[in-house]
């Protein structure tokens, strides 16, 4: 077998085994500690007798081992379970929200990514002097301040003070592309400044990395310019690393989906999740948690493979 | 003192400032933390209330004051917990080698895979919102990265002659531990507690942002964000102090922690 491709299945299997224990791990969080889903339903004061007769409905006195079982075997058929506050079936409400979170994720992808490939190149370009300082300042800023707190601070300044974009990202099925991204930009924004500091920073980490070969001295001395040496000789050989870090930062953007989701009232997976934790409607985050948990995993285990793909010495073995 | 860089003065002064401010907060705030001093809620800042007033007509520089004080404790409680159990697990790990390291490591490994938020959410769904189970969450969710951090500073000392010495002479893991991988792994693990500490102070602000965090009446930051948030709409911008207070706190640690890796790297011939 071509060693690239026994890399790749290694890789993918192992992916496959983390998510597997990631289930585990996440069913034990909620069976080890100390009150389970019949208490959070009745809350603290509930009678023992009460207690009892909701696990009883709930069959949660059967062994912890036969109800993971059940749950993880549900899940490899698409059945993640029934609600507890609500008795709706969860694969039914998560679809819906998690196509429009993707539908958010993806446009802020869209936009944080090139952008950031740009400012890196900027920042190479014309590093020691005041863009890289300017870029690297702003960029250290945005990392000192939560996710939620950009969000209120754009819809403050951008969204009342300037009125350009509304507050709060409604979207329907009604609405033309064109209202749904004008409904999401301040979102979108929010996201993008998370993820670009990050992805910029290792940008230029990584072009300057090549910058002290040999041959971009060549080029340098045969006459190019400042960004055709960059851009024709020292990006192509910095892509691995660049894509990696921009994989890595999609799936830093699942997380902060969480958080910006709530600022701005967007019907998402992350809504979802933080108000079934409120509600403590435990089979809700469990299926949730999964979802965020393998969306994470895959991203960072199609980075590795990327890695391993865009890597000439791994593809043309001797 | 004359070898300290202006911009580590900067940090130190400001840290130190909102240190005192946490501790001595009964002392400085104008008003008691949940008492209701105004009919006029958000009103306008005013030489009676330099900040204006919150959503229910708290006194909001007093809520600030005190939300510091619960965002910084639970901050720090949590990241010396993290610190503590990570690098004692981590040089642990490192000096036991084997089996225990395979288990450990693995384990970090995964706990590492999924993010922490999500990790937190799944926790707080089941276990009562209370203040010592948000410092412990945090603190152990954090103890990973430090492990990671603890171990392989501890791996390469404990090849070191002199650990080699005292395993000779017959000391056992503790001493090992803590007489000869300790001290030496100090630097590294200070410098990166700032770093933690800003994770410490953002992670808190969001759980209590999202209401799963600091329970009223107490303050804290990310709470008083949650309490104003509805006002923004409106062009009052109680909610975006927090933001202020997060961003120079987390920019001042950040330059002394910068001055303090440094300083460690250059004493010890750039071995981080």
């Amino acid at each position: 077998m071509h060693p690239i491709v026994k890399l790749v299945v290694q890789r993918l299997a192992l992916g496959l085994l983390l998510l597997w224990a990631t289930s585990i791990l996440l069913f034990s969080l909620t069976e080890a500690l100390p009150g389970d889903a019949a208490q959070a339903v009745l809350g603290q004061n509930a009678t023992p007798q009460a207690l009892a007769n909701m696990r009883e409905e709930m069959g949660l006195n059967r062994p912890a081992v036969t109800r993971y079982a059940e749950w993880f075997g549900g899940i490899l058929h698409g059945d993640l379970g029934r609600s507890i506050i609500n008795k709706v079936e969860i694969s039914e409400s998560v679809g819906r929200r998690l196509s429009t979170t993707i539908f958010l994720a993806f446009w802020a992808a869209v936009v944080a990514v090139p952008l950031s490939i740009f400012l890196g190149l900027l920042a190479v370009r014309f590093r020691e002097r005041w863009p890289d300082k300017l870029i690297s300042g702003l960029s250290l800023a945005s990392i000192s301040i939560p996710e939620f707190l950009l969000g209120y601070l754009l819809m403050y300044f951008v969204g009342v003070k300037l009125g350009w974009f509304p507050t709060n990202a409604i979207i329907s099925d009604g609405m033309t592309l064109g209202q749904k991204l004008n409904a999401i930009a301040l979102p979108v924004i929010v996201l993008t400044m998370v993820v670009l500091a990050h992805m910029m920073r290792m940008t230029r980490a990584a072009i300057l990395n090549v910058m002290q070969s040999a041959y971009i001295e060549t080029a340098e001395l045969k006459g190019l310019s400042g960004f055709d040496v960059i851009w024709k000789h020292a990006f192509p050989n910095a892509i691995a690393p660049i894509v990696n870090v921009v994989m890595l930062n999609l799936a830093y953007l699942v997380v902060g989906v969480v958080v910006v989701e709530v600022v701005f009232v967007y019907p998402g997976m992350g809504q979802f999740l933080v108000d079934a934790v409120s509600k403590r409607d435990v089979p809700v985050v469990l299926a949730c948690g999964i979802i965020f948990a393998a969306i994470y995993i895959g991203m960072n285990m199609l980075a590795d493979i990327v890695s391993i793909i865009a890597n000439p010495r791994l593809r043309h073995p001797k | 003192m004359k070898n300290i860089p202006l911009s580590a003065m900067i940090g130190l002064f400001f840290t130190a400032l909102y240190f005192l401010a946490a501790i001595f907060a009964p002392l400085i705030a104008p008003y008691g933390m949940s008492d209701v001093v105004s009919n006029e809620i958000w009103a306008p800042a005013s030489s009676e209330f330099l900040l204006g007033t919150d959503s229910i007509g708290r006194d909001l520089l007093t809520r600030m004051i005190y939300g510091g004080r619960t965002t910084i404790f639970i901050a720090t409680a949590a990241t010396i917990l993290s610190f503590v159990t990570g690098s004692v697990l981590g040089f642990f790990a490192a000096v036991s080698g084997g089996w225990i390291d395979q288990v450990l490591s693995r384990f970090v490994d995964l706990m590492m895979a999924i993010p922490s938020l999500i990790l937190a959410l799944v926790v707080l769904a089941v276990v009562p919102v209370t203040l010592p189970v948000i410092i412990v969450l945090m603190g152990l969710l954090d103890a990973t990265r430090v492990f990671r951090l603890a171990r392989a500073v501890a791996v390469d000392i404990n090849v070191m002659d002199y650990v080699e010495a005292a395993r000779l002479r017959g000391e056992g893991t503790s001493w090992v531990i803590f007489r000869e991988i300790l001290p030496n792994a100090l630097s590294p693990l200070v410098a990166e507690m700032g770093l933690r500490f800003i994770f410490m102070v953002l992670f808190v602000s969001t759980l209590s942002f999202l209401g799963l965090g600091v329970q009223p009446p107490l303050a804290d930051w990310g709470g008083i964000v949650r309490e104003n948030k509805d006002g923004i709409i409106y062009g009052i911008p109680a909610a975006l102090w927090p933001a202020f207070a997060i961003a120079t706190l987390a920019i001042s640690v950040n330059l002394v922690a910068d001055w303090v890796l440094n300083r460690t790297t250059s004493l010890k011939g750039g071995r981080g």
